[in-house]
């Protein structure tokens, strides 16, 4: 077991820099960057300071030596913490991604528990009332829920919030908690914001996910084992749960390590941008849209990490779960 | 309840019993009125081709038949002894709701089954202890040693303490032959191979004393040297806990050798049943005698043709009428085996076959319009 996770991390590191390596050249590609204008323009201005500026940034970001030894200057100043800088924000990138980044954390682990707690008990329900007017019924829903995007929910909901009620949705905090440092009261409030756009951002993912288990487990009841659990006489509530459903959901969390965890991260930017959320999605697309490199490229390189984690606790997990995968 | 009585040797006694399927294309009756009896301790083996109704009938038994099936009528009677009081009672198993508790206590308790698949018959996380010990702590109840021991399992359901359901877990998995049955307790299904996996499954099944085991084709997935070891270990189990054995195989080399009754089925009905001498030396219908001359044996002359049933056993949706074996039989009476449904008669060595030949009223009117 232990040879095991040791060898998956190796894996993820070797995938983490062959990434980074991406990201980087995607930093140097564009033409008419954030950096390339600066100092197009501190040249421009000639005087001392801008000159001195001018020195300090092709220093700082290796302008003058060639792609790979800068490849490793980025990346080892990345490993120190030296994201670089924002240069659309002034900001450094570090500041930028630490403000955002718990937020979007909570943000995603409120959503993937919505999502587990309310499919899987629909899924079970229609896996084992197949066919049944509630199995049609959620069936539907979940149809619904799986062809409309995130963000058009988010749009619709916001109207009808603005439109018929005074609830502040807009953000995850109170404007008066917004700048506010971190207290109790604070925490408090953001749980009032977080549920909503946690409940949008997984509609989607709930839909898919009774799917899934749903089939999962149809496959799973048909199988020989279940039969003989009950030719043993144990309850078919036991026998589904203990048996079907242990097994059904195996593969489940192999999903949620490989898609929903940076799914959520990442891919809810639409619905984060609609609602104005302060996390890293919508921050992510500003930065592609600026060309604010460093930002992005960051961005990017956080985002793999958080597949590469993710996929690694999931293998964990099922190897925890799966007797026959620990072997392997 | 059912106001039939049973001999006190008849440990199942199965009564016209009709099971349905619904399909999209209509009605599949998979049953057809099926009969026969289950001796206290005998083996009966039940043969027939692939879609007979074996295995229907095995699962209308567990109350396990699929959801789009339904038993339509007749009577399966089980004749249940009280440990206690050494009283008998007997249950329409026919009448008993699939998750009612006495389905249940009687499922695994008292009738336990072992599949087809032993590959994909254990949940594959779950060791074999705990399959054991699930089926231990389902149905036997604490022994009553010790008043302290006593009071505790009562207060916890009535339940065995996992402990001991470990012990008793070893103790089976050594008397079908696992070795070092201390490990193999914890050994996952993967761990063990499809032998082992099917020895661990009768180990479930006998764990709480079963007065009936029905084995649906057991070794069918076995090889050769596996199978005859875990029909000899059924025989073996079965001299010491004295369970009766509903033994279903289209093996007939296999059934020889296993049971003391033999049950044919054909298209959802019995057409023959009776003792194994019986049906082997003197078989009536023949259907039964087409199987039989199939069998492949040793000093057949070379270069001969093994024998085959002529035709295909009929789709389900169209049975032909009369005889279903009508269309098939080599000793088919046209007008009649096609017109009338022959009933289960006495014939032969004392078993009972369901075929016109021995239907004395067919037979005089038949007679009587030769003499015309």
């Amino acid at each position: 077991m232990l040879s095991y996770i040791i060898r998956r991390v190796g894996y993820s590191v070797v995938m983490l820099v062959l990434v980074s390596f991406v990201g980087f050249v995607i930093i140097e590609l564009p033409p008419g960057d954030f950096l390339t204008q600066l100092l197009t323009e501190l040249e421009g201005r000639g005087d001392r300071s801008a000159e001195d500026r001018v020195t300090e940034l092709r220093l700082r970001y290796g302008l003058d030596i060639p792609l790979l030894p800068r490849y490793v200057k980025w990346a080892t100043n990345f490993v120190r913490g030296d994201f670089g800088e924002s240069f659309a924000l002034e900001r450094p990138v570090r500041e930028v991604i630490a403000q955002r980044f718990w937020l979007t954390c909570a943000l995603a682990v409120a959503s993937i528990l919505l999502v587990w707690i309310v499919a899987i008990p629909i899924g079970v329900f229609s896996a084992t009332n197949q066919y049944s007017i509630g199995d049609q019924i959620f069936t539907t829903i979940s149809f619904i829920g799986l062809g409309v995007p995130g963000f058009l929910l988010a749009l619709l909901l916001l109207f009808y919030v603005v439109q018929f009620t005074d609830v502040d949705i807009l953000g995850l905090f109170s404007r008066e908690y917004r700048d506010a440092p971190w207290s109790f009261a604070k925490f408090v409030d953001l749980l009032k914001h977080l549920w909503l756009p946690a409940l949008i951002g997984s509609i989607t993912g709930t839909a898919g996910l009774i799917r899934i288990m749903r089939g999962n487990l149809l496959d799973t009841l048909g199988q020989p084992f279940v039969e003989s659990a009950r030719a043993r006489g144990l309850k078919s509530r036991t026998v589904t749960w203990k048996h079907a459903v242990r097994m059904a959901i195996n593969p489940l969390i192999v999903i949620l390590g490989s898609e929903a965890l940076p799914g959520i991260i990442v891919g809810n930017a639409l619905v984060a941008t609609v609602l104005n959320l302060p996390t890293i999605g919508p921050e992510f697309v500003r930065a592609l849209q600026r060309q604010d490199m460093y930002l992005a490229g960051t961005t990017l390189v956080f985002f793999t990490l958080i597949l590469l984690v993710g996929n690694l606790l999931a293998d964990l997990a099922l190897a925890w779960l799966d007797p026959r995968i620990r072997l392997e | 309840m059912a106001t039939a009585v049973l001999d006190s040797e008849v440990l199942l006694d199965i009564r016209d019993l009709q099971v349905h399927f619904d399909v999209r294309r209509g009605t599949v009756r998979a049953l057809e009125g099926v009969n026969f009896t289950i001796r206290k301790s005998k083996t009966l083996g039940v043969i027939g081709e692939s879609g007979s109704g074996k295995s229907v009938t095995a699962r209308a038994i567990m109350q396990l038949l699929a959801k789009n099936g339904s038993i339509v009528s007749g009577e399966m009677l089980y004749n249940r002894q009280r440990d206690d009081s050494g009283d008998s009672e007997l249950i329409d198993i026919a009448q008993q709701p699939s998750d009612s508790q006495l389905m249940r206590d009687l499922r695994g308790g008292e009738i336990a089954m072992i599949f087809q698949e032993p590959m994909s018959s254990l949940t594959p996380v779950y060791t074999a202890g705990l399959h054991i010990g699930e089926s231990i702590q389902l149905h036997l109840k604490p022994r009553q040693t010790v008043g302290d021991q006593m009071a505790k399992a009562i207060a916890r359901q009535n339940r065995i303490p996992r402990e001991e359901a470990r012990q008793i877990a070893v103790e089976m998995l050594d008397k079908v032959g696992i070795p070092r049955p201390e490990e193999r307790v914890v050994s996952y299904p993967h761990e063990l191979s499809g032998g082992q996996r099917q020895r661990v499954m009768i180990a479930i099944a006998l764990s709480c004393g079963p007065k009936l085991l029905i084995a649906d084709e057991p070794t069918t997935a076995l090889d050769v040297t596996t199978q005859a070891q875990i029909n000899d270990l059924m025989l073996d189990l079965q001299e010491e806990f004295g369970m009766a054995i509903m033994y279903i195989t289209h093996d007939l080399g296999v059934i020889a050798e296993m049971a003391e009754d033999i049950a044919v089925m054909y298209l959802g009905r019995i057409v023959e049943q009776g003792t194994t001498d019986a049906i082997f030396y003197n078989p009536q219908h023949p259907y039964t005698r087409a199987l039989l001359r199939s069998i492949p044996r040793i000093g057949q002359t070379e270069g001969s043709r093994l024998e085959v049933i002529e035709g295909m056993v009929p789709d389900p949706f169209s049975i032909p009428t009369g005889c279903p074996f009508n269309n098939r039989c080599p000793d088919v009476m046209p007008g009649i085996c096609d017109a009338r449904m022959p009933e289960l008669l006495t014939a032969g060595d004392g078993q009972r076959a369901a075929c016109l030949l021995h239907d004395p009223d067919t037979m005089q009117e038949v007679t009587r319009a030769r003499v015309h």
